[in-house]
């Protein structure tokens, strides 16, 4: 497989998704939506699909499992401690050492904070492209090339983009872009035990670490209020709280409260509370959005959204294009007879 | 301490346009501004300076308006500035984006610093700082919200993870990346006006940068934008009209729905 450049792509095969493991030893739920994801992929193209694991050097097999259930054909791990923890460095180096030896055609990283750290110095280092955040992957069968989607500057664009004549192929994807697969049956799961070269070390030197106790996140909310600019002012939003806590009466779950980047901006609520692009993707059943115009960089965050119900006065505004339920009116006015009769 | 803070010149408003042609972003540098990561960042290199000594330089790849983004740097406290302007930067990726800037950090010598914004407002990929972690072969530290101690041979710095925060120890040189609110940069000063207007910012093409074209611009970028594309409506939204009475009564109805 030569192409036009002369570049040589051939000799490259399988999908590889990288497992992040977080400070609580489970692999996170967006490694296992990527091997979903991968595992459509890796069908397309005829190959296999392997999750590749760093663990602390006593880890068990529950992970491994876990991956293997959410769809992977081999997991290739090494437990090790300078893995334990998320020190780019080491990290890069393992996984480098792993693409130069088994030349993976495509290496996917969910965009978590450490994702989006250790995928640019792995694609330095190995000379190739990387997509940011995409929120569409398709395979192209014949060439084994990733067609990856991402949201694009301003406006209401998304952009293409390949790697052509590059190996591997490398993309990050938020969580909660991609629906977590159904675990399915597997016995044993397929499990290839590498280990990291003595000579690795990181230069880092973490001194503390302080979990930042966020609440409940909005990232995996079962219900979310998302308000934007249209809410007018700081003050409506202890009705919109009021709402909240109503809905996720009525719902019997939790319900949070999200928001777009100018209201962020505005001060009106800090940025965990960002869904978008540049914030949190979400994924809840139902999300309630209200006086939010839907800006392409909005929508990149809520395409996990189940059932979504937009309020805006502007019945042209692109949210609800992104919407299940339309209300065309002032939005505070819906949210205060919500409000009412909810309280009945 | 030597800092070199790397500032992108973008546009003022959200508004970019794409040539449709080459899937490219049109600059004409019309209301650019500096990324306000990067003066968050330069502010930083400012403060180690005023206590440790030392000198800041800024650096960026683009068009020729961007040494009014630089010159204002100086006026607010940077030594020097050097910009890497040609049009075989053009087209660029992460990846030839980063070679053209450490050709560049070479070019200003050696570095104990070199800050970067935790990303750019326009093309929001956060993989620069990242990627001239690699090609320097020393360590990035990434969302650097605040710095701790500074000498001219560590930092201790306090940074986002995924569980929330860390404070880290780095030996330099290193890279961070800082995030828009760990500072906010200073005014310039009377006499920092007047040093830049006489300063003179340097501007390189890619020849005399000694920089290979094939790891420039288009031609060294491994990504290509294939296509852009205004996104499909993905559903046909079902309207709920009447009084907003009505509305609320037959949205109660639709969250019953989904409760069950
Ligand atoms: C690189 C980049 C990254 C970005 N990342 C994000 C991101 O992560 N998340 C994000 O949200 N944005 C992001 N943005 C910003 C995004 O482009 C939009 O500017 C933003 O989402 C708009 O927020 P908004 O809908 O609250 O405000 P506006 O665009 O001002 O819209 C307000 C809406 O409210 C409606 N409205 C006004 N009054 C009422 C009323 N009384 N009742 C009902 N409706 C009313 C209006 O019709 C309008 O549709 C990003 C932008 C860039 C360039
Ligand atoms: C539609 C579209 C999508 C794109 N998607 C991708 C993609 O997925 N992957 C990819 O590799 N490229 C992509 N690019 C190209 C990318 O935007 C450019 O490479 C850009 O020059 C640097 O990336 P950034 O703006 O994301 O910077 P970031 O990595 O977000 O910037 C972080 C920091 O790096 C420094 N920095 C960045 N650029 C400069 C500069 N020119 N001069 C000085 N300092 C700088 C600043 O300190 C900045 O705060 C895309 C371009 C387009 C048009």
């Amino acid at each position: 497989e030569r192409d036009e450049s002369g570049a040589d792509t051939s000799g490259y095969r399988d999908i590889w998704v990288f497992s992040q493991v977080g400070a609580d030893g489970v692999v996170l739920p967006v490694a296992l939506e990527l091997v979903g994801k991968g595992r459509e992929l890796a069908d397309e193209r005829g190959c296999r699909l392997v999750a590749v694991l760093g663990e602390h050097s006593d880890a068990d097999d529950a992970n491994a499992r876990a991956l293997a259930a959410a769809g992977a054909d081999e997991v290739l791990r090494t437990c090790d401690d300078r893995l334990a923890h998320t020190d780019v460095e080491c990290y890069a180096a393992w996984l480098c050492a792993l693409a130069l030896e088994r030349r993976p055609e495509v290496i996917l990283y969910g965009a978590t904070n450490f994702g989006r750290e250790l995928a640019p110095r792995v694609a330095v280092t190995l000379q190739t492209g990387l997509t940011a955040d995409c929120t569409i992957l398709e395979m192209d069968r014949e060439r084994g090339l990733l067609q990856q989607t991402r949201p694009a500057f301003g406006g209401n664009l998304m952009a293409t983009i390949v790697c052509p004549n590059h190996r591997p192929q490398m993309a990050t994807v938020r969580p909660g872009i991609f629906p977590a697969p159904e675990p399915r049956e597997v016995g044993e799961a397929n499990v290839t035990d590498v280990l990291l070269d003595a000579a690795v070390y990181g230069r880092v030197n973490v001194l503390s670490r302080e979990k930042v106790g966020q609440g409940a996140s909005i990232a995996d909310a079962p219900a979310l209020v998302v308000v934007g600019r249209g809410i007018g002012s700081k003050k409506a939003l202890a009705r919109v709280c009021r709402l909240a806590e109503l809905l996720g009466e009525r719902l019997g779950c939790v319900c949070e409260i999200g928001c777009t980047r100018p209201v962020v901006e505005a001060g009106w609520l800090d940025y965990s509370h960002q869904v978008g692009q540049t914030g949190v993707s979400v994924a809840p059943r139902l999300l309630v959005s209200l006086g939010v115009s839907g800006a392409i960089q909005h929508l990149a965050g809520i395409s996990g959204a189940e059932t979504v119900v937009a309020v805006n006065e502007d019945a042209d505004a692109p949210i609800f294009g992104a919407a299940n339920y339309k209300v065309v009116g002032d939005c505070m006015t819906v949210v205060d007879e919500l409000i009412a009769q909810l309280e009945k | 301490m030597r800092s070199v803070v790397c500032m992108k010149a973008v546009p003022s408003t959200t508004e970019v346009r794409m040539d449709p042609k080459t899937n490219t972003i049109i600059r004409d540098g019309r209301q650019s501004v500096a990324n306000p990561f990067d003066t968050a960042a330069l502010e930083v290199a400012l403060a180690l300076k005023d206590e440790l000594g030392g000198r800041v330089s800024v650096l960026s790849m683009g068009i020729p308006d961007t040494c009014r983004l630089l010159r204002d740097a100086i006026a607010r406290g940077a030594d020097d500035a050097l910009l890497l302007s040609d049009r075989a930067f053009a087209g660029a990726d992460t990846l030839a984006t980063s070679y053209t800037l450490s050709m560049g950090l070479d070019e200003l010598g050696d570095a104990d610093l070199v800050l970067c914004g935790k990303m750019a407002v326009d093309g929001d990929t956060a993989q620069i700082g990242p990627e001239l972690g690699g090609i320097l072969g020393v360590p990035c530290v990434t969302g650097v919200s605040e710095v701790l101690e500074a000498s001219d041979h560590r930092v201790v710095v306090r940074h986002d993870t995924d569980e929330g925060t860390e404070v880290a120890e780095v030996p330099l040189p290193a890279v961070l990346t800082v995030t828009k609110d760990i500072a906010t940069l200073r005014m310039p000063s009377i006499a920092g006006v007047r040093a830049a207007a006489g300063a003179e910012v340097r501007v390189l093409d890619a020849a005399t940068l000694g920089a290979d074209p094939a790891c420039c611009g288009l031609a060294g970028s491994p990504t290509q934008v294939v296509r852009s594309f205004v996104p499909e409506r993905s559903h046909e939204a079902a309207t709920i009209a009447g009084t907003p009475a009505e509305q609320a009564a037959a949205l109660l109805e639709v969250f019953e729905e989904v409760a069950r």
